[in-house]
């Protein structure tokens, strides 16, 4: 440890290798701000230059907020993430705790269901819900979008190596206390798990803000399209060559999450380190 | 000690523990067996009938999808490509995150900045960065090409030519991939004890090859094993870059299994056909993991 006081160079080389690294990495985002600052013609005149010569550098922007429902599609993204994360923590947070610290009949046979779920990914039973929800009635729906994720397997295992963790004189000191269970959940636990609750919900945030997959399968309409559907559609139907409407599209819905993480950082890194597993 | 205290309240006690733990379980185990174990079975059964959307029955046709897929030359075509996919992918950006991760670690300054820089893409939109992707390599108008103009070279269409369409979308799984893979070896590296690498050191290893060689990489072994595993399952995945950037062509020459199983299933309503290739994925996935925990666990030093 000592090696680089008495020769800088290693570091120097080092911190170098990363800055271009880093701005290599950075490429996509910087092109596509520069490009949905750029009018058309300078879009297609493939230049190097990153800043518009021309005026005029926000008509992108206005463009895209005029023939496209991009507030719906945030908005859309808000509620289905927000529905999704609220009943995946209220299915969760109990049968966490249940599975952690109660004894009962069956529960090493749940716990075993719950490892079993680990192993499915989504897209599997994604076939047989489509059809339910077709049978149903319910496609194009909120409902539709946010059912099929409201139980998260991951959020059980997760809540319930987080609550093993918990001292059990809490859980008797407030027995002592006259709560029954389930305010022991909401009251006692719940406090106590906001860490992993975080984690989590960072976590269920950005795989269902990003997701792509399942929206495309259920939704048929703009006026219930997520923000990764929006701009799928946008791109197929309304964009044709507007590369630069296009890319200010992209920035929009790409910077609710940046920003967060941005703000976020330490959490969100911790967040996806802890809760990584799932992928 | 617990059941002591549980007796001493009445309303616990009236109706026990098992009781409670039941309701509190209750909405989960409902959705899961109405969301994700009932309808896994039902795609498990699904593979196994020529059940089309719309169709007024549907017949057990045994092994017939499966057989039908054997002699489909685009379902052949879809998973060599998803192979070769995960086979660039998993390896150059776990051995990238790697790379990287020791770099970041050692860094005097920027570590925070770095490893912001590089996880930025674990968190942007994969279909608006798609679209990113597509300018920045667009034939005529994109800067990669133009850039390569510059040193005089003529660069390909990179997105739909079929010599390079695979290449390209590895290249961007790369990008997406790695930022992921060097937090999770961040997280590793910081359980190990900086007084392991001094004891080395006083030991007599003295080159930074040596003490990775010796110390870092064993204690490493558990978390590259989980980065390997989780990396492989979520390239078998890709889905995304394909949807937005090719829906697999030109040529078939992107058709990934994932994508496969949408058109079949969602764009001709196959579902008993895509339920097959569903089955397919789910055992990649399962064998991925079987890996894991038979094989890759025994090689590993636990620290």
């Amino acid at each position: 440890m000592a090696e680089p006081r008495a020769n800088p160079w290693p570091a120097v080389l080092r911190f170098a290798f990363l800055a271009a690294l880093g701005l290599l990495f950075l490429m996509p985002y910087i092109w596509m701000i520069s490009a949905s600052l750029k009018p058309l013609d300078e879009i297609f005149r493939a230049s190097l230059n990153l800043l518009p010569e021309t005026g005029g550098t926000l008509r992108n922007y206005a463009r895209v907020f005029e023939n496209v429902p991009v507030l719906t599609y945030l908005w859309n993204g808000v509620v289905v993430c927000a529905g999704i994360l609220f009943f995946q923590l209220l299915f969760a947070v109990p049968a966490g705790y249940a599975l952690a610290k109660l004894h009962f009949p069956g529960r090493d046979w749940l716990f075993g269901l719950v490892m079993l779920g680990l192993l499915v990914p989504y897209h599997v039973p994604a076939l047989p819900l489509y059809v339910g929800f077709s049978w149903l009635g319910l496609l194009n729906t909120y409902t539709a979008l946010i059912t099929p994720s409201v139980i998260s397997v991951f959020a059980i295992f997760l809540f319930r190596q987080f609550f093993k963790a918990l001292p059990d004189e809490l859980i008797h000191a407030a027995r002592i206390d006259g709560m029954n269970e389930l305010s022991i959940v909401w009251r006692v636990i719940l406090p106590n798990a906001l860490p992993a609750a975080t984690a989590f919900a960072i976590f269920s945030v950005v795989a269902h803000w990003n997701d792509l997959f399942w929206p495309l399968i259920v939704v048929t309409g703009a006026e219930r399209a997520t923000p990764a559907l929006g701009v799928l559609t946008f791109r197929s139907e309304e964009a044709g060559d507007d590369f630069g409407a296009l890319m200010a599209a992209s920035v929009i819905m790409t910077a609710p999450l940046v920003l967060a993480f941005l703000f976020a950082q330490r959490r969100f890194v911790e967040g996806i380190a802890t809760t990584g597993l799932k992928g | 000690m617990s059941e002591a205290v549980v007796r001493a309240r009445p309303f616990v006690a009236a109706r026990g523990e098992g009781w409670a733990g039941w309701m509190l379980c209750l909405p989960a185990v409902l959705s899961y067996l109405l969301l994700l174990l009932l309808p896994t079975l039902a795609a498990v059964l699904l593979a196994f009938t020529d059940y089309e959307l719309g169709a007024p029955a549907l017949n057990w046709i045994g092994l017939g999808n499966f057989q039908e897929l054997l002699g489909d030359r685009g379902f052949r075509i879809s998973l060599r490509n998803t192979l070769v996919y995960v086979g660039i992918v998993a390896p150059v950006s776990i051995a990238g995150a790697l790379g990287l991760a020791l770099l970041i670690e050692a860094a005097t300054r920027g570590r925070a900045l770095f490893r912001a820089v590089f996880f930025l893409p674990v968190v942007s939109l994969p279909v608006a960065m798609a679209t990113a992707w597509q300018y920045l390599l667009h034939p005529t108008i994109g800067p990669l090409n133009a850039a390569l103009a510059q040193i005089g070279l003529a660069g390909p269409a990179w997105l739909t030519s079929s010599d390079t369409v695979l290449l390209s979308l590895a290249f961007i799984g790369i990008w997406e991939a790695i930022g992921f893979n060097l937090v999770l070896f961040l997280a590793g590296l910081t359980a190990i004890p900086r007084e392991l690498h001094q004891a080395a050191e006083v030991d007599g290893v003295t080159s930074a090859w040596e003490r990775f060689r010796l110390v870092t990489w064993p204690l490493l072994g558990p978390t590259t094993l989980f980065v390997v595993t989780i990396t492989m399952i979520r390239s078998v995945r890709v889905f995304d870059s394909v949807a937005v950037l090719t829906q697999g062509g030109p040529n078939r020459a992107s058709e990934v299994l994932l994508y496969t199983m949408y058109t079949e299933g969602f764009t001709f309503f196959r579902l008993g056909y895509s339920a097959a290739i569903t089955l397919v994925f789910l055992v990649i996935v399962l064998g991925l993991m079987l890996l894991q925990t038979r094989v890759l666990d025994k090689r590993v030093h636990y620290g």
